[in-house]
């Protein structure tokens, strides 16, 4: 080989190897930026964490020493602000695999009890003992908490801690000795123990546990049911599981594939129930119309003893119509017993139903009896002047202060948009008013 | 039992026979909620003699469902309750003009329609610039809007899509309910973001979102199950959080109270 070509040989040798070196520089440095860009991100979470704890530790103090009350309301609104953006803060952490709930449910409470505080007339209800009394028990755990992080903020930044290292280390599960992490948890363990708030809030949401009547079924009688059912063959395969123990009601889940489909049900295990089910498979072009479908639903309701419903919505997806029922009673509509049914309008054929609510409320609600005290005229007395009333009847609808409650539906409209204004029966307060859309413009 | 059945039959037919004599519409029911042409040209003949002036966008809308009851009760049909029978149906069309081929040609244009009267001048079609320039896209007879779930954008269910099949491909569809399901359960939760971007987004919260398989376009099993779920339909059992055994690292997950386990995913409160 003469000595030429070898020298060639070499020289692109050595370029490329110049090249390499560029480019896995440039890469090198790439990879950095974007590295230091999410480890930014963290540490600008983590920073404005620590100082809006150290803000509402001070906000929580000054409204200890208040009187006025219009002072008060909006120092309440601020903290309830604050808190919002403190579980912002906490959200962007890599923190999702570390429990951290504990400081998160109490941001929760303080805002919830900040927001009640600060809507309400302060003249005629000012802040009890026992508020007073939990205010001050949170402003000395705020103070620890603040303190707790203030410390872990110092390790931060005097050792220089990445949060993409702890992030590694709780996602390897890597049990080292990490100062910071230490420190984190004790944050957590101090906001745990704070339950003040919690006793204040959670006067009305004592959940009814549900206990369901009926006999129990075993595996293989809720084989027979499920095949009774859908009316499958003998021969189709079922794949059984109970729940576990997070469970609200012990309930079989039952899942089998035919020629044409794939099925899934749920059965309780009291009763055997089918709780609801999905029948899923290729829908064709439709040939049935939203109408049609209804009537198959309806069909079937009342095949399955769900006697007393009524439609109250329906909506046609492409080549799906669903429909939401509920329970009527007396003329009353019990919008926590709610069935959803699901019709392919290709052939018209069901293919899913959930009747979940509506069996687990019947169960859970005690005999309650509702008796409106306000005629249909007075209700609508209350509603705002402008709306234009098109319809009223009687509903009970679930509220978070006071559970169920009896009240006028009253439907009307301004300018072309549809409300929905809610009117206690008994008392004429307006539990709740809601913007009706139904369509969204393609874009 | 033959002769009886074929009466029925033949009363059947007289009937059919009889709804096909409406002019336009087809032979549906139209009821609120649905879609397409029937909806399209019910709008228009509503417009037409002044009941509506809400856009003819083909989805039977709140605000047609009122104007259907005001034209109901003002030409005095019995039973005023916005379903569109044959009654209804032919009452509509003694009383308005429907001109198909113009309606569909202002549609296809993007242009708003305003058809009081059935005047049609230049005036009255709105055409700006930018909606010429989609005219061409616009050409099929694609629906201009759609019915979505309470509270939730076309673009909030392509979010969550994603995350389902990114997350939840191979998964049998409850499944992929079930995923759907817990994005939406966690909306509901306060120790969780309020947003289903917020939730989906959360650092570490998703493991395809961590690696990007989230970017990539979902198919029409995903975006079903996702309207499944939006709709009520709730197979986890109002779990918050899932995982897949296999590959979990972290012991406190271990911990909370197991509902259920769906193909490869447990899930949890």
């Amino acid at each position: 080989m003469p000595g030429w070509i070898r020298w060639i040989i070499y020289i692109v040798l050595l370029i490329g190897l110049v090249g390499a070196i560029i480019w896995g520089y440039q890469e090198q440095q790439e990879k950095n930026a974007i590295l230091i860009k999410a480890e930014n991100n963290y540490q600008r979470a983590f920073h404005d964490l620590t100082y809006r704890m150290d803000e509402l530790d001070e906000k929580i103090s000054t409204v200890l020493a208040m009187n006025a009350p219009s002072n008060i309301s909006p120092q309440m609104a601020n903290i309830w602000k604050i808190t919002s953006e403190a579980k912002a803060d906490v959200s962007q952490l890599p923190l999702s695999l570390l429990p951290f709930n504990q400081t998160q449910q109490l941001l929760n409470q303080i805002g919830d009890f900040a927001y009640d505080v600060s809507i309400r007339d302060l003249n005629d209800q000012p802040l009890n003992d026992q508020e007073l009394q939990a205010l001050s028990e949170l402003k000395d755990q705020s103070n620890q908490m603040k303190s707790d992080l203030r410390q872990v903020q110092d390790q931060v930044l005097t050792d220089g801690v990445r949060w993409m290292d702890i992030e590694v280390s709780v996602a390897t599960n890597d049990q080292r000795d990490d100062e910071v992490l230490n420190g984190l948890q004790v944050v957590e363990e101090d906001a745990g123990q704070f339950d003040g708030l919690s006793q204040l809030n959670d006067s009305a949401n004592n959940e009814n546990s549900i206990e369901l009547t009926g006999e129990s079924y075993n595996q293989s009688d809720i084989e027979q049911v499920v095949k009774d059912y859908f009316e499958l063959n003998e021969q189709t395969e079922l794949t059984i599981t109970e729940n576990g123990e997070g469970s609200e009601v012990p309930i079989y889940n039952v899942s089998f594939n035919t020629d044409s489909f794939h099925g899934y049900a749920e059965v309780t295990k009291q009763g055997g129930n089918v709780l609801s089910y999905l029948l899923n498979r290729d829908v064709g072009e439709s040939t049935k119309s939203l109408h049609d479908g209804r009537l198959v639903a309806e069909t079937l309701l009342e095949d399955l003893d769900y006697n007393q419903v009524e439609m109250v919505e329906s909506k046609q997806y492409e080549k799906t119509g669903v429909y939401k029922f509920v329970h009527v009673h007396d003329d009353t509509y019990y919008y926590p017993d709610e069935i959803q049914v699901k019709v392919a309008l290709d052939d018209g054929q069901v293919t899913g139903l959930t009747a979940r609510d509506f069996i687990l409320n019947e169960n859970k609600r005690e005999e309650r009896e509702f008796e409106p005290t306000l005629s249909e005229e007075e209700a609508i007395d209350y509603i705002h002047e402008q709306i234009d009333v098109q319809t009223t009847r009687l509903a009970v609808i679930e509220t978070e202060e006071n559970g169920e409650v009896l009240a006028y539906e009253v439907l009307g409209t301004i300018d072309g948009t549809t409300y929905r204004v809610y009117i206690n029966a008994n008392d004429g307060f307006e539990e709740r008013v809601e913007r009706l859309t139904q369509s969204e413009e393609v874009y | 039992m033959m002769k009886q059945l074929l009466g029925i039959t033949i009363v059947c037919l007289v009937i059919l026979g009889t709804n096909l004599t409406v002019n336009g519409f087809s032979d549906q029911v139209i009821q609120k909620g649905a879609t397409g042409d029937d909806v399209i040209e019910l709008q228009a003949r509503l417009q037409y003699n002044g009941y509506y002036d809400g856009k003819v966008d083909g989805v039977f809308g709140w605000g047609t469902y009122w104007s259907v009851r005001n034209f109901q009760e003002a030409f005095g049909l019995e039973n005023v309750d916005g379903l569109v029978g044959d009654k209804t149906k032919q009452m509509l069309v003694d009383a308005t003009e429907y001109d198909e081929n113009y309606i569909n040609q202002q549609i296809n244009n993007n242009r708003d329609i305003n058809y009081e009267g059935g005047k049609q001048s230049n005036q009255q079609t709105n055409e700006s610039t930018q909606e010429s320039q989609n005219n061409q896209d616009a050409a099929t007879n694609e629906p201009q809007a759609v019915n979505v779930p309470n509270g939730f954008s076309q673009n909030d269910i392509n979010l969550m899509a994603r995350a389902v099949y990114a997350e939840g491909r191979g998964e049998p569809y409850n499944g992929q309910v079930a995923i759907a399901a817990v994005i939406l359960n966690r909306l509901d939760d306060s120790d969780f973001p309020d947003s289903i971007s917020g939730i989906i987004y959360e650092p570490l919260a998703f493991e395809a979102v961590a690696d990007g398989q989230i970017n990539m376009q979902p198919n029409a099993q995903a975006r079903e199950a996702v309207m499944d779920a939006t709709n009520g339909w709730d197979p986890s059992g109002g779990a918050i959080y899932y995982f897949n055994p296999d590959t979990a690292t972290s012991d406190w997950i271990w911990s909370r109270p197991q509902i259920k386990r769906i193909g490869k995913h447990i899930f949890m409160k």
